[in-house]
């Protein structure tokens, strides 16, 4: 078995291996598995490694909320802990069914409810940039798992950018798919008309590949939709004929720091070089109203998802005697951490009686806003551009006792995510040495015009994917 | 998120939540919770500042109008399979405090 560099190996080069049979798929997923006890002791990106590789391609790390059969699917909660899936999630079949051996199982907030995997119930992940500072979430352990070469790909979730924010924090790849093309059948539910499982990895091409694995309709997910076209590796290296827009509120939105807008500045101008027609828009209501909006419909959505959390039929159960409703109330406190109760107390406020119209309803209209806005911003322009987090790794610990600071880290995913467009973070550069990502959100299904982009502006950027302390 | 609106969340007004949500929160709870739970709520009500009379609202963001299906029986669960993560049973079904 030839010697695998881990953390530079991309999806796409460990396929070509393997199809040259220089390595076995068993021998790929020993060699990550290697990687993890020798790194995920300081990072803690997973919750647990699966030791037997099935199947003969890629291994690959799934997001603990993607349901795996037999195998401990927590949520990143208490309140599942032990919990055993008797099925698998689609997304799950579909990678078994392309030979994808399971790594393992990848750390998140709990219930994806968090922008730094600090509110995991099993402790936080590390950047692999810096373990001083956070990867980034909810989808953080599947962030640093790429990022620290301990898994080639992932999937993660994405509900207001649990996908493409850690990507950007961990300097990777992450897609949030058009909502409706991928199956979230075994897939722990956060808030439905918003949840959205996609890829993560080194590259745009390894993320166009997983993509065209776990997308299409399934008949277990009435939501899902079929694909209007294939999905195509992207080739290209230039931007002809490519209409780009730069929202302006996006952009300038505040708390943006300088070294992220100084990034995002120069990876529009290297658009202009790859031959793009570059143009400014506006998205006047969409950014500001965009984070409140989400946070009365994610919560109010959630505290009906996890109502099914009672003790009853699976997970945790509080010890003692009294009746059902003690029974119920006690296990959901001793089960959810603080940003899980948070949202449920939210969500159950602005669903009541006397509040409803106020908040909920009012929320769903501005919704309509923001897709009206983004709608006419699409007719003029195929791809718009933006930062995807407004800083750069945040420290360990730095905003827990905030959880409006914490909210404000997907204040520029929110919009496109309310809209249900799909949204592409690559890496476009250095900041205080910590990655920064470049947002390209796109209309719905356009997924090959994203991919197209985002390869020809990875290929000029030449980013470097391995953390410069693991060079 | 700033915004003029003040809201005052009573203590009466958390634990009422509380027991809709079903959540049987501690005396600490009580209080930092429903503290951050007025300061969220004076944030998100910043979406009260548009005027949106006459405009549709969004609850999913695909035009899918029912969804139909094929009425195929299939194998359920098994019993065992089905109680296999239950905290507490009795024979083949889910025991619970007396209801």
């Amino acid at each position: 078995m030839s010697a695998v560099d881990t953390l530079r190996l991309t999806a796409e080069e460990g396929l070509a291996l393997i199809e040259r049979r220089e390595l076995s798929g068993v021998e790929l997923h020993a060699a990550y598995l290697e990687a993890i006890e020798k790194r995920d002791g300081e990072l803690h990106a997973y919750l647990r490694t699966v030791e037997r590789a099935e199947g003969d391609a890629v291994p690959i790390a799934l997001k603990d909320l993607i349901s795996t059969r037999g195998v401990e699917t927590t949520a990143g909660s208490r309140i599942l802990a032990g919990y055993r899936p008797l099925f698998d999630a689609t997304v799950a079949t579909r990678c078994r069914e392309a030979g994808l051996p399971l790594l393992g199982k990848t750390n998140l907030d709990e219930f994806a409810m968090g922008s730094s995997t600090e509110n995991s119930a099993y402790g936080p992940t590390r950047n692999p940039w810096d373990p001083e500072r956070v990867p980034g979430g909810s989808s953080g352990g599947s962030a640093a798992a790429v990022a620290g070469g301990l898994a080639p790909w992932a999937l993660g979730s994405d509900t207001g950018g649990s996908i493409k924010q850690p990507a950007a924090l961990c300097g990777i790849v992450g897609l949030r798919p058009t909502y409706g093309t991928v199956s979230r059948y075994g897939i722990v539910a956060f808030a439905s008309s918003l949840d959205q499982v996609g890829p993560m990895a080194k590259t745009v091409r390894d993320c166009a590949l997983l993509y065209r694995i776990i997308a299409g309709r399934d008949p277990c997910d009435s939501t899902t939709v079929e694909l209007p076209e294939a999905i195509e590796l992207p080739r290209d290296e230039d931007l002809r004929g490519l209409r780009v827009g730069i929202p302006r509120e996006l952009n300038e939105a505040e708390g943006v720091e300088r070294g992220v807008s100084d990034a995002v500045t120069r990876a529009i101008e290297l658009c202009r070089e790859l031959g793009a027609e570059v143009g400014e828009c506006e998205l006047p209501r969409s950014v500001e109203y965009g984070l409140p909006c989400y946070y009365l419909i994610a919560p109010s959505e959630a505290s009906s998802n996890l109502a099914r959390y009672d003790g009853v039929r699976f997970g945790h159960r509080a010890d003692g005697s009294g009746s059902i409703h003690e029974l119920y109330e006690r296990t959901r406190d001793e089960g959810f951490g603080d940003e899980p109760k948070r949202r449920i107390m939210l969500g159950t406020y602005a669903l009541s009686a006397g509040y409803y119209e106020a908040y909920y309803g009012q929320a769903q209209k501005v919704r309509t806003v923001i897709r009206d806005e983004f709608a006419a911003a699409l007719e003029r322009f195929d791809v718009l551009l933006s930062p995807t987090s407004p800083t750069v790794a945040f420290p360990l610990g730095s905003r827990t006792e905030n959880p409006l600071a914490m909210y404000l880290a997907d204040v520029l995913t929110i919009p496109p995510n309310m809209a249900g467009l799909p949204g592409l973070s690559i890496p476009c550069g250095l900041s205080e040495g910590l990655p920064v990502g470049l947002q390209l959100i796109g209309r719905q299904f356009s997924e090959n015009t994203l991919f197209r982009a985002g390869h020809a502006l990875e290929r000029a950027l030449e980013f470097d994917f391995v953390p410069e302390r693991l060079r | 998120m700033g915004s003029e609106l003040r809201v005052t969340v009573s203590r009466e007004d958390v634990l009422q939540v509380a027991r809709l949500a079903r959540l049987a929160l501690t005396e600490d709870e009580v209080e930092r919770l429903g503290a951050q739970l007025g300061a969220i709520l004076e944030a998100v009500g910043k979406v009260s500042e548009l005027d949106l009379e006459g405009v549709e609202p969004t609850s999913h963001p695909l035009e899918l109008v029912n969804v139909w299906g094929q009425d195929e029986p299939r194998a359920s669960l098994e019993p065992e399979e089905a109680l296999a993560n239950a905290p507490d049973r009795s024979g083949n079904l889910f025991r619970v405090p007396p209801v």
